[in-house]
């Protein structure tokens, strides 16, 4: 029980700061509710799907053709596949993160895996899409010819960053986030 | 496009129970051992972007990406993109209906990039996974790259 309530310390934090905000604001709040609620759908559409891959991958794709093509030493084929794995992708950011996991438990790199970040937050194609449709040629694709360094850039200084420690306490957290 | 994603966890679930039940049954209890783990997180969050959202009407972003131009503009756009958290569906037609009524093309591409780049309000989703240090370091790097992005997106349109 006091487990329980130390892990949902942060959701009870904001469950607290809401009730503040319904004595102030009290329109605002309701509203909030509304869109907590559409989130909390949006998320149940995109997340089980993602975590119930996720397992399948974890248990039938071994550790070694991880490596392989996306270890430390999977070079421009790592690159690739970090980018396109992110790009193919659908649904918000927060999805990427429970699926980059799996990929550092097995081994990936971590810059593969930041690039893999990097492209799902930004180059997802069905989003470019509809970005070329809404703002124009010229704006999508000078955001995708710049995104497209800025993603090696980003996860080149991460990994330049990070010291040994960092890192294994990122490769830590993700081989322990399938146990209890 | 999510039901692409149904699909495909339910294709491979059936194929992995007829080739091996075992190991089937192993990776639904990770899967679900893996979002339980991050529940908490997540519904703190989407408590807390409600609230965020709820009070950024989309007259309060034009508000503040339509009227100022120059940096001071940019700056403000990149806040107020890396503090929502809008789906792209919603937030592209929102900002071509910003350039229509006169926001400046630097403001936009600095509130787009940082949107879908920078996550404050998943701040404590990201450190889940990766840590204070590594989700600060993502964060600021892209933040700063959205300047850069916002410029050059600003440059192209002069031309």
């Amino acid at each position: 029980m006091k487990n329980l309530i130390l892990r949902y310390k942060f959701f009870l934090v904001m469950i607290a700061l809401w009730v503040g905000v319904y004595f102030f604001k009290t329109d605002l709040a309701l509203r909030s509710i509304n869109i907590t609620l559409s989130s909390i759908k949006e998320m149940l559409l995109v997340i089980p799907p993602i975590f119930l891959l996720l397992g399948l991958f974890d248990v039938w794709v071994p550790r070694q053709t991880m490596i392989r093509f996306m270890g430390e030493g999977s070079g421009i084929v790592g690159i690739l596949l970090s980018f396109l794995g992110g790009a193919m992708a659908a649904g918000p950011l927060y999805g990427a993160f429970p699926v980059a996991a799996v990929f550092l438990k097995k081994s990936a790199s971590l810059r593969n895996v930041f690039i893999f970040i990097g492209a799902w937050s930004t180059l997802k194609i069905p989003m470019f899409l509809f970005e070329l449709q809404s703002l124009g040629v010229r704006f999508a694709v000078t955001r995708l010819a710049l995104n497209i360094p800025g993603i090696l850039v980003i996860s080149w200084v991460l990994d330049s960053v990070l010291s040994d420690q960092d890192k294994e306490e990122i490769y830590r957290k993700a081989s322990n986030l399938g146990k209890n | 496009m999510s039901y692409i994603f149904y699909g495909a966890a339910f294709l491979f679930l059936i194929i992995s129970w007829f080739r091996d039940k075992q190991k089937t049954f192993l990776a639904i209890q990770k899967a679900w051992r893996a979002f339980e783990n991050i529940l908490p997180q997540f519904l703190g969050v989407l408590v807390f972007t409600g609230m965020i959202l709820a009070a950024t009407s989309p007259e309060t972003i034009s508000r503040i990406i339509g009227a100022r131009s120059g940096w001071l503009g940019t700056v403000g756009a990149a806040l107020v993109g890396s503090l929502t958290l809008i789906p792209g569906f919603v937030a592209f037609p929102m900002a071509a209906l910003l350039l229509q009524n006169g926001a400046g093309y630097m403001q936009i591409g600095a509130f787009v990039s940082t949107l879908m780049m920078v996550g404050v309000v998943t701040y404590p989703v990201e450190k889940m996974y990766f840590g204070t240090r590594a989700t600060l370091i993502r964060n600021g790097a892209a933040f700063l790259f959205s300047f850069l992005v916002a410029y050059v997106i600003g440059w192209v349109h002069t031309l």
